[in-house]
């Protein structure tokens, strides 16, 4: 379908942009890559009145590693990932995960902030960011705000981002020499979206497991850890447990049936894949 | 209307288009650049895909606006008048075409692979072309093409 009719602007700055989503009384989008944002006009799920084009505003579109994490800035895209070559140490994690969102042509385009804004529940990226502990900054018309991931995503395409707020950038805790972990997802065709996935990762420390954080996407309704899993697998040897670990998972996941699976399967796929990716961190297979 | 300039295939256009117009249908419907496909409409299939500063995006899933000072390449613009490009007659000589329909989405994504990455293995290509569709599912044959026309790209980067 042709899109529907809006309003465009392309500010300057960030206080500009905000300005403007402020004025428009909740009925204005902002727009950067436009992945997922112009899929929905042309189905017409949704009709803003306004979009607010971030293309020409400074200082989104810069990653910065420092001692502190990894903070990507909301217009920074896949292909800036992985193009990031010092991110296969600061973040490994977020970089294997990369191959897995998407089709190249997307990647060219998608950004970090529109993917955590749009909050599809088999998205790698809001699933990257609770997994991790990472922490969005949210500029409105009142100053920036913090929120933790695990707080932002509320359900499907719904987050505690105000219709008046704009995600600037997201930061990702900095990572542990001791640190392992593993991705794993599963989708029917390569670049679609995963019918489930897993990202973890775990300190190891003297073979035992610390720290363990273990994150599902995909298979509920919103990303999140899951804290039976991760206490089966702290203080443990990890290959000693992945199938505690993996019984942890499918009892904690509450999936929904649809076309393209059962809940049945996602519970089981959710468990096969948690057990996969901690093998796979442990530096055995399964 | 909205106002502004772009570069296609190598020639400077000032382009004034509702700003619901999309990349795709600002080249088709205006630019009559009918090489550009588009089926999906909603960035699935890959048909559209053009190159934007010599990256291949879906023009489906860009408004023309986005394109604003732009270098925009097309299908049109990968072609040669005099003789077929490189990756053109590897498609000829494998008959990696059926109908068609998919066949310009593929040459400007698998030209901006083969440039960024002139040594793509059989792996990478095939994971790079599951962006696009092809529904007669001639796949091998474009897998084939594509390898076959890598030495050119590789001795252009040499």
């Amino acid at each position: 379908m042709k899109l529907p009719r809006f309003d465009y602007a392309a500010p300057t700055s960030i206080a500009q942009a905000v300005a403007l989503l402020a004025q428009s009384g909740g009925s204005a989008r902002p727009i950067a890559g436009g992945q997922s944002l112009m899929p929905l006009l042309a189905f017409r799920v949704t009709a803003p009145s306004l979009l607010v084009d971030l293309r020409k505003v400074p200082g989104l579109g810069e990653i910065t590693i420092g001692a502190d994490g990894v903070t990507l800035g909301a217009r920074v895209r896949w292909c800036d990932i992985e193009a990031e070559a010092r991110l296969a140490t600061a973040q490994p994690l977020l970089r294997a995960a990369m191959a897995h969102v998407a089709h190249y042509q997307i990647r060219q385009r998608g950004t970090v902030g529109g993917s955590l804004a749009h909050a599809d529940p088999a998205a790698e990226l809001p699933g990257l960011a609770v997994t991790c502990d990472a922490v969005l900054t949210l500029q409105g018309p009142g100053g920036a705000r913090r929120v933790a991931a695990a707080d932002f995503f509320l359900g499907p395409l719904e987050t505690a981002l105000a219709p008046d707020e704009l995600i600037t950038a997201v930061q990702f805790p900095a990572w542990s020499p001791t640190r392992r972990w593993g991705f794993q997802e599963l989708s029917r065709r390569h670049g679609d979206f995963a019918l489930a996935g897993i990202a973890l990762h775990f300190d190891l420390v003297g073979g035992r497991a610390t720290d363990a954080h273990i994150g599902v996407f995909g298979a509920c309704t919103r990303p999140h850890r899951i804290a039976s899993a991760e206490a089966a697998l702290n203080g443990q040897v990890p290959a000693a447990v992945a199938a505690a670990v993996s019984q942890a998972v499918t009892e904690a996941v509450t999936p929904m049936d649809d076309i393209h699976a059962s809940a049945a399967y996602r519970r089981d796929l959710a468990g096969v894949l948690a057990e996969r990716a901690l093998l796979a961190a442990a530096g055995e297979t399964a | 209307m909205i106002a502004f300039d772009l570069t296609v295939n190598g020639e400077s256009r000032s382009a004034a288009v509702e700003p619901r117009t999309t990349l795709v249908d600002y080249l088709r419907g205006e630019l009559r650049l009918t090489g550009t496909h588009v089926a999906c409409a909603h960035g699935v299939c890959g048909a559209c895909t053009v190159l934007v500063d010599g990256q291949p995006m879906r023009s489906c899933l860009m408004l023309a606006v986005q394109a604003e000072g732009a270098q925009v390449t097309t299908v049109e613009g990968l072609s040669n008048p005099e003789a077929l490009t490189p990756l053109q007659a590897a498609f000829r000589k494998h008959a990696a075409v059926q109908c068609g329909f998919c066949t310009p989405g593929i040459l400007t994504t698998m030209h901006a692979l083969l440039t960024n990455e002139p040594h793509a293995d059989e792996a990478r290509i095939r994971e790079v072309l599951s962006g696009n569709l092809c529904r007669c599912t001639g796949y091998m044959a474009i897998v084939a093409a594509v390898l076959d026309a890598r030495a050119h790209y590789a001795g252009a980067a040499a």
